[in-house]
């Protein structure tokens, strides 16, 4: 039932070999005292999302420029795939890492087609080959091939030129895609579905990602992994979204993700993961006397009217079945709060606070009820998660800093 | 509108003359303009990255351009001769600054993403310059060729002064027979043609531009 049980350390252990290594790597800018990378160390693991949040100036994108080297280390090393790329030619490695920034960057006199193709075009790829590659990519984010190949980028708008942005870092199908703030310039709207798309694409591309972002929501949305950035890069919290929301390891952390960290951490659990309590329920064509039977023998004030297919009907409760002799299905009010197996905590709390019972009930696919889910299952659930959350970091499984040996 | 009729028989008795000065003048301006854009786009290309080489690049350009003109046709006659070459070596030097100002402006002012998510995907230095510098940068260089060619249009016209060709004969012919027949018949038909040749050189250059300027920067 706990995640954080039985997959918390998953991510570190399986994948023997980081996808990517950075081992002890700094930068110090020539004219500058204070490093913007501070002897940082991170692995990360294959088809993991990770993401690097932390405020203005800490370091984030700094950091993930050094892994294309983008940025020259001053110092460590970086390991790409086994492979140390400290010092091989930047350009090469480049072409095996897809590179997407806020800004795009698109080139302006080439067509989305030529754009997406530029990688394939540096690696000698054959034209056949490209044309279809191009066509496969501009479907897969949403661009129609025959109606934007030919436009150009300024023909499009942010969202499209994103989209094809996207397409472009994933033209050469690089193992690795470095995302920097790359829906931060687009509108509220347009930015959820893009991201929404790309978590969609990312489950079936499984590739390596590490995404930067200044936005606790969408670091909490996007990461499989977070890591939380303070100054020159050192690392404050790196773990899975849900144990940063349930245990910040520190004030610096729990100012970052700011309030409503227990809400946003019920957007990580499911409803099929509780244990749902028993609850009172009857037939809409039962007598009153029987439902009043049932109603005082259970602690609930509430006692709820199913179909003969088990279908909620209607939250019924003592004073409605003193008012009137109507049958059942008549009394009381319409149940409007319901939610199936796979629906967050958070849309379950949701529902619940419009509901007449201050109760949701979980529906399966036809519309039976599976039971209720009171509110002090989910505190139970918070409860659970903060000390699973804390144990985990107490027995020292949580990687808060891992080798940041501050040698200045 | 006799002046304009005399005119017209001046230039028609005369039209090989005419045509062969035209020509003259046309090839002068076109072989400086060709010297002349690839040593300045070099040069443009070469300090483009570096401030110090920039101004000095720049600086000199501009000090060229404050010569006399008189003395700059002048100044190479005891080095390379009369006729061709000094006024071939005069015009090259004015027609440089405009050209080399809108090259590095030109290059300058390539959007820093563009570039950075070029440098991002594996584009060499060689490659960002050749795939994406100069294409974006060319309508800007091609607005100081077409400016510059004006320019040497204009001033080939003094040529003729080193003996060098075109069409600056009439207007030296006629300055010299001032007030004699058919003097300002002579300086006009040198005026005018001149004028026609930048006129067409002009609507050339533009015809160019937009057959070599990609359709998403224009």
């Amino acid at each position: 039932m706990s995640q954080l049980d039985d997959n918390t350390t998953q991510v570190d252990e399986t994948a023997t070999e980081p996808m990517i290594r950075l081992d002890q790597v700094s930068k110090i800018y020539p004219d500058q005292e204070i490093p913007a990378v501070e002897t940082l160390s991170l692995d990360i693991a294959r088809g993991e999302v990770l993401v690097l949040v932390g405020p203005s100036g800490c370091g984030k994108s700094t950091t993930l420029r050094l892994i294309n080297r983008m940025i020259e280390p001053s110092s460590g090393r970086i390991i790409f795939d086994g492979e140390d790329v400290t010092s091989i030619n930047p350009d090469l490695l480049r072409r095996r890492i897809g590179y997407v920034i806020q800004q795009i960057g698109l080139f302006p006199h080439m067509t989305i087609a030529d754009n997406v193709a530029t990688v394939p075009r540096l690696l000698g790829w054959k034209k056949d080959k490209i044309r279809t590659r191009v066509d496969e990519l501009l479907d897969m984010v949403g661009l129609e091939p025959s109606q934007y190949r030919d436009r150009y980028p300024k023909e499009l708008s942010g969202g499209q030129a994103q989209r094809c942005g996207v397409a472009r870092a994933l033209g050469a199908d690089p193992e690795v895609l470095l995302m920097d703030e790359p829906f931060g310039a687009i509108d509220p709207i347009t930015r959820d579905r893009l991201q929404n798309e790309f978590l969609r694409l990312q489950s079936e591309l499984k590739k390596t990602i590490v995404f930067v972002t200044h936005d606790i929501d969408e670091a909490m949305k996007m990461g499989d992994r977070i890591a939380i950035l303070k100054d020159r890069s050192q690392i404050a919290q790196l773990d899975k979204p849900e144990h940063i929301l349930a245990y910040p390891v520190d004030d610096f952390v729990d100012d970052f993700i700011g309030s409503g960290s227990t809400l946003k951490g019920l957007s990580f659990e499911r409803v099929r993961d509780l244990e749902l309590a028993p609850y009172p329920t009857i037939r809409h064509d039962a007598g009153h006397a029987q439902a009043r039977r049932v109603l005082d023998a259970a602690p609930q004030r509430w006692l709820l009217v199913l179909d003969e297919l088990d279908r909620p009907l209607r939250w019924v409760n003592e004073s409605h079945l003193d008012r009137t002799d109507r049958p059942l299905r008549d009394l009381g009010h319409p149940v409007r709060a319901k939610v199936e197996p796979n629906a967050t905590l958070h849309d379950t709390l949701e529902a619940m606070l419009t509901s007449m019972a201050g109760c949701a009930c979980v529906i399966d696919k036809r519309g039976s009820l599976q039971g209720v889910v009171e509110i002090e299952a989910l505190t139970d659930v918070i409860r659970r998660l903060r000390t699973n959350a804390r144990k985990h970091y107490e027995e020292g499984n949580g990687s808060v800093a891992p080798t940041t040996g501050t040698t200045a | 509108m006799s002046g304009i009729t005399n005119w017209f028989d001046y230039v028609g008795d005369r039209w090989d003359d005419v045509w062969a000065a035209s020509w003259d003048h046309f090839l002068l301006v076109i072989q400086v303009m060709i010297v002349a854009t690839v040593l300045s786009v070099a040069v443009g290309i070469a300090v483009r990255n570096n401030t110090t080489l920039r101004n000095v690049a720049l600086g000199i350009a501009g000090v060229l351009i404050t010569i006399p003109s008189l003395a700059l046709f002048t100044i190479f006659i005891p080095i390379v001769g009369l006729g061709f070459k000094p006024a071939f070596i005069a015009l090259l030097l004015y027609a440089i600054l405009p050209i080399l100002r809108n090259t590095i402006t030109g290059l300058r002012e390539v959007d820093p993403n563009v570039l950075e998510s070029a440098r991002g995907m594996g584009l060499n230095a060689t490659q960002r310059l050749v795939r994406v510098q100069l294409p974006l940068a060319w309508p800007v260089i091609l607005a100081g060729i077409r400016v510059s060619t004006l320019i040497t249009t204009g001033f080939a016209a003094i040529a003729t002064l080193v003996a060098g060709p075109g069409l600056g004969i009439f207007i030296k012919d006629g300055l010299r027979r001032l007030g004699l027949p058919l003097s300002m018949e002579s300086v006009w038909t040198g005026t005018i043609f001149t004028i026609l040749l930048a006129l067409i050189l002009d609507v050339v250059l533009s015809t160019i531009g937009r057959f070599t300027t990609s359709r998403g920067v224009r």
